[in-house]
């Protein structure tokens, strides 16, 4: 069979959308061969994101399409080389290095280009657009020696630019046309809480004031700019985002149909005025008329178009623009009849000067929700959204509605079925109730992956898990959120009660806030949120009670009872008499050895009254606990570093060993693993650890939240290039703020993927201290660093502790005689059921008995 | 079959004792048992785990978990399950009926043992 051609023009977010939608249709790869002509020297990227690049998103970890993606698929990307001509009547495209391409279907998806304002002096030098990862490179090249910079656009992308501007420490100006900041979304009221939260950053904001001319100096870079209300800026960067015009010109000059005001015209099948011709995403006027510059728009029309070139039936009759973001900081949303346009239509309104929060509601003649505009918080949005697009009746009184949802705003119950809950996938809520009901996923990321809601911008994710905690529970699948029968209360809300309360016991905690005796799940949680807290020994009194048995005995269980016990070898480095150390009491006690992955020594096979003699001759000769057996940070591995290896930049094995000490003991939901490279060839493998942390010439690049193991995941960038101070600042809040906050047993990895805001909030709580909490997390981490003791020392120098360490109270020093060992490759393991086997000697005469050779 | 003790007692000197071959065996002091935690008592060539509740209260169950066939339960955290109380075995979390020995999470072993634990009298004397 011979293959059909379809070529498409522009590989942005929303061609790349298409590729997905037409790939994924039955037969479409062998019907089909694809052509792809990128403009841009990289395939598709988030551009959505672009501004996270300035805080060290790489491009590649931008990117939405992976290289297999294209290999896989057979698809003929050709970057850099954007197209230049159509010729509808032979069908061919013209590429700039000038190819000609034939064509059965063309998709037309170049996207918008940023208007500027025709001013004189607008393309000076000095002057810049903010739409690719290039501009973007050029202007943070500019800023390296620039002082004064202004922003022309206070819309979304003009405050992204500004706020990336005053991270690069210039002092930033933003001017605006219209009478507010982000005029189309938000109305005056949000619009003057939105300017005093911005201004509060130290952005200047200039409203109602045009731009009227760029000044130069002789050089012809930019020097002043006159603005429309008299003001004269000392400018010497301008980044112009006043807006997007969409790219019709290859449409226009094949003669293809194009609105008035721009934007190729389409029907509802995003079909062209020529039968082999589709227009998608910002280029295009949709069958309403409207041109979208918005994702999710570009998004479904994609799909419709992929649906319509397969034999499917897709279309897109109109979206939805409402946007929820947080901009510098600030949440800003807006919704529906945002601006009370419906005739009829009335406000309700909650302000709060103070706290910097905005609330409207725009509720229509009939009592109906239309739409809303939420400045300083806008947790609501994810119900209000919805409820205003579905247009059922009101759950609740509207200014209940405003309530903060802890004051008892409505949750997902009150939406009704046919409400879009993820709009970038136009997911409605029936659709999440069958994927549990029908389908029978039973958790949030299983109907994830089946419905594909909450995977465009995430903002849906707390609402869908909502409804699926509701709809597991009305089909009997019981969703307790607390820890166990005796607790309703998650771990989180335990460590906040503890902390308020000041309480120190366990029965406090569980004649207050449980009932029963407590069991196996939750005493040990409240014992390290105490830990945690308290920063006290782990076997003081009560507490003793309520430890695992590792944490019990200071030391790790073993499948035949017996016990492993690992010094700690912080960063990994360790003298020959260490290791001599070690190894002499090892063969003396007729343990087996082994090198584990965290870079120390675990010493297997010990019965639980030699623990005490172990560890008084490791005590002596300087070791540590290695907290091995505890929820506790385990280990900071290291490369050699900058000392000795020829690539290293800086010393690794020094940081390692610093930041090992730091958090020695520190008692968090679960074990905690660390790792510190000298270099980005990442030898010390930092980004598969809780927190890892990777030189560069300029400082220490920080990533957190990443896990080996069953489900690997790879760290997120937290920071990057940052000094030591900072460095170790911002890690003492990472950890406190995921030991105050994670549930019990989830480690750093699902911890961030479930945070709601992700790593954007995770970053705005530990380095902008958005939730005013660094000085506790701060004061927490001194407490811990100040009271930290070995608690093996600590045992060791009370008697009536070292009591406890006995096989059988009856029979002190007499050890267990059904743990058995048998020789195997010179060393011990455990018996199997039929092998026999011997006991280990006594205690107290511990050696020769075990015939294993040492060399 | 456990026997508890009626009066909680006050005296430090006070000896716990657990029935075996039809004979009480004292086999700690009870001031050395902490409260929601278990021993292991050596009677002869069995293993009994010996545990004292918040209240006060003791309970003499097998030390084998038949699940790893360690001797491993007096390692375990008590607790309750419903009115229940209960020990959890350190090494699978199976939680077993401290007044019964019955495993309340399996009623057999993998190899298809019931999976019980013994349990013996227990008192304290003054």
């Amino acid at each position: 069979m011979v293959k059909k051609d379809l070529v498409l023009i522009g590989h942005g977010m929303v061609g790349q959308r298409f590729l997905e939608a037409f790939l994924a249709q039955d037969g479409a790869a062998w019907d089909w061969r694809v052509t792809v002509l990128a403009e841009e020297p990289r395939p598709a990227y988030d551009r959505v994101h672009l501004t996270s690049w300035f805080s060290g998103t790489s491009a590649e970890e931008l990117s939405l399409c992976p290289a297999s993606f294209i290999d896989e698929h057979g698809i003929d990307l050709r970057l850099g080389d954007p197209a230049v001509a159509v010729d509808r009547d032979r069908r061919t495209v013209t590429t700039r290095s000038g190819q000609l391409l034939p064509y059965d279907a063309l998709v037309l998806a170049t996207g918008s280009y940023p208007f500027v304002p025709p001013v004189p002096g607008h393309d000076a030098r000095g002057c810049h657009v903010y739409r690719t990862i290039e501009d973007l490179a050029g202007i943070k090249e500019a800023a390296a020696t620039a002082r004064v910079g202004a922003v022309v656009g206070g819309g979304l992308l003009g405050l992204e630019a500004a706020g990336a501007l005053r991270a690069m420490e210039l002092e930033t100006h933003v001017v605006e046309f219209a009478p507010r900041l982000m005029a189309i979304q938000v109305d005056d009221g949000g619009g003057a809480v939105l300017r005093r939260k911005i201004e509060e950053l130290g952005v200047i904001v200039h409203t109602g004031a045009g731009t009227q001319a760029v000044d130069v100096d002789d050089d012809g870079a930019v020097r002043t700019m006159q603005l429309s209300d008299g003001t004269e800026l000392a400018a010497d960067l301008v980044v112009f985002s006043a807006g997007v015009r969409p790219r019709d010109q290859l449409a226009r000059d094949c003669g293809l149909s194009v609105g008035e005001r721009g934007g190729i015209t389409v029907d509802e099948r995003c079909r062209t005025s020529d039968p082999h011709i589709w227009a998608i995403g910002e280029c295009a006027q949709a069958a309403d008329g409207r041109v979208y510059g918005l994702v999710g728009p570009g998004y479904a029309m994609a799909e419709a178009a992929a649906l319509d070139l397969t034999g499917g039936a897709g279309s897109f009759t109109g979206g939805d623009t409402s946007t929820k973001l947080k901009l510098l900081g600030v949440d800003v949303a807006s919704f529906g009849d945002a601006h009370g346009t419906t005739h009829g239509a009335l406000d309700v309104l909650y302000t709060d000067s103070r706290a910097g929060v905005y609330k409207k509601l725009v509720i229509g003649a009939d009592g109906a929700l239309l739409g809303g505009v939420l400045v300083g918080d806008a947790d609501a949005y994810s119900v209000l959204r919805p409820l205003a697009a579905s247009g059922a009746e009101l759950p609740a009184p509207p200014e209940q509605l405003l309530l903060p949802a802890s004051v008892g705003a409505p949750g997902a119950g009150a939406l009704p079925d046919e409400a879009v809950v993820c709009s970038c996938h136009n997911v409605s809520k029936a659709a999440i109730r069958a994927a549990v009901g029908e389908q029978g996923c039973t958790s949030v990321p299983e109907v994830k992956k089946c419905t594909k809601a909450g995977t465009g911008c995430g903002s849906c994710v707390k609402l869908m898990t909502g409804i699926v905690e509701e709809e597991l529970a009305a089909s009997g699948v019981e969703v307790a959120r607390g820890i166990c029968e005796h607790f309703t209360r998650t771990r989180a809300e335990l460590y906040e009660i503890i902390r308020a309360k000041g309480i120190t016991s366990f029965s406090r905690v569980l004649d207050e806030h449980g009932t029963g005796e407590g069991c196996d799940l939750c005493k040990p949680v409240v014992a390290s949120i105490l830990a945690s807290l308290g920063s006290t020994y782990v076997l003081d009194g009560e507490q003793a009670g309520l430890q695992d048995t590792n944490d019990h005995f200071l030391a790790n269980l073993q499948r035949n009872g017996s016990y492993s016990v690992v010094p700690r070898i912080p960063g990994g480095e360790i003298t020959p008499d260490g290791l001599i150390t070690i190894g002499r009491i090892a063969r003396d006690f007729g343990l087996y050895t082994k090198i584990t992955g965290g870079q120390r020594i675990d010493m297997f096979g010990a019965s639980v009254d030699q623990l005490p003699l172990i560890w008084q001759r490791l005590v002596d000769a300087g070791f540590e606990s290695g907290h091995a057996y505890g929820k506790a940070l385990r280990t900071v591995k290291s490369c050699v570093g900058q000392t000795w290896c020829r690539y290293g930049v800086q010393d690794s094995v020094a940081l390692a060993i610093e930041l090992e000490l730091r958090y020695r003991g520190l008692r968090s939901p679960h074990k905690l693993k660390a790792a510190v490279s000298g270099c980005a060839r990442e030898c010390a493998e930092a980004q598969s650890k809780d927190f890892g942390v990777i030189a560069t010439a300029e400082g220490w690049n920080l990533y957190v939240g990443g896990n080996g193991g069953m489900t690997p995941r790879h760290a997120d960038l937290l920071a990057a290039d940052l000094d030591r101070e900072s460095l170790i600042r911002t890690i003492d809040r990472f950890l406190m703020f995921y030991i105050r906050t994670a549930d019990r047993l989830e480690r750093t990895a699902p911890w961030i993927e479930r945070l709601e805001g992700g790593l954007d909030h995770l970053r705005s709580v530990v380095l902008d201290d958005s939730l005013g909490i660094c000085d506790d997390l701060d004061e927490l981490m001194a407490r811990h660093v100040g009271t930290y003791q070995d608690e093996w020392a600590t045992t060791l120098a009370d008697p009536d502790r070292v009591r406890r360490f006995v096989s059988f109270v009856n029979a002190p020093g007499v050890p267990d005689p059904t743990v058995r060992f048998v020789s195997e490759r010179d060393q011990i393991r455990p018996a199997r059921p039929a092998e026999g086997g011997r006991t280990l000697a006594p205690a107290l005469v511990a050696g020769p008995e075990l015939e294993v050779r040492t060399r | 079959m456990t026997i508890l003790h009626e009066t909680r007692p006050t005296v430090a000197t006070a000896v716990v004792e657990i029935e075996h071959d039809g004979r009480w065996k004292p086999v700690c002091g009870y001031a050395d048992l902490l409260p929601g935690r278990g021993v292991a008592v050596l009677l002869g060539a069995e293993q009994v785990a010996l545990f004292r509740d918040r209240a006060g209260l003791l309970y003499a169950v097998g030390n084998t978990d038949p699940f790893s066939g360690s001797a491993v339960i007096s390692r375990g955290i008590m607790g309750s399950r419903g009115a229940a109380p209960v020990v959890a075995s350190p090494m699978y979390k199976q939680a077993f009926d401290l007044r019964t020995g019955e495993c309340l999470d399996e009623a057999a072993t993998p190899d298809g043992s019931p999976a019980r634990l013994g349990v013996w009298p227990v008192r304290v004397v003054s």
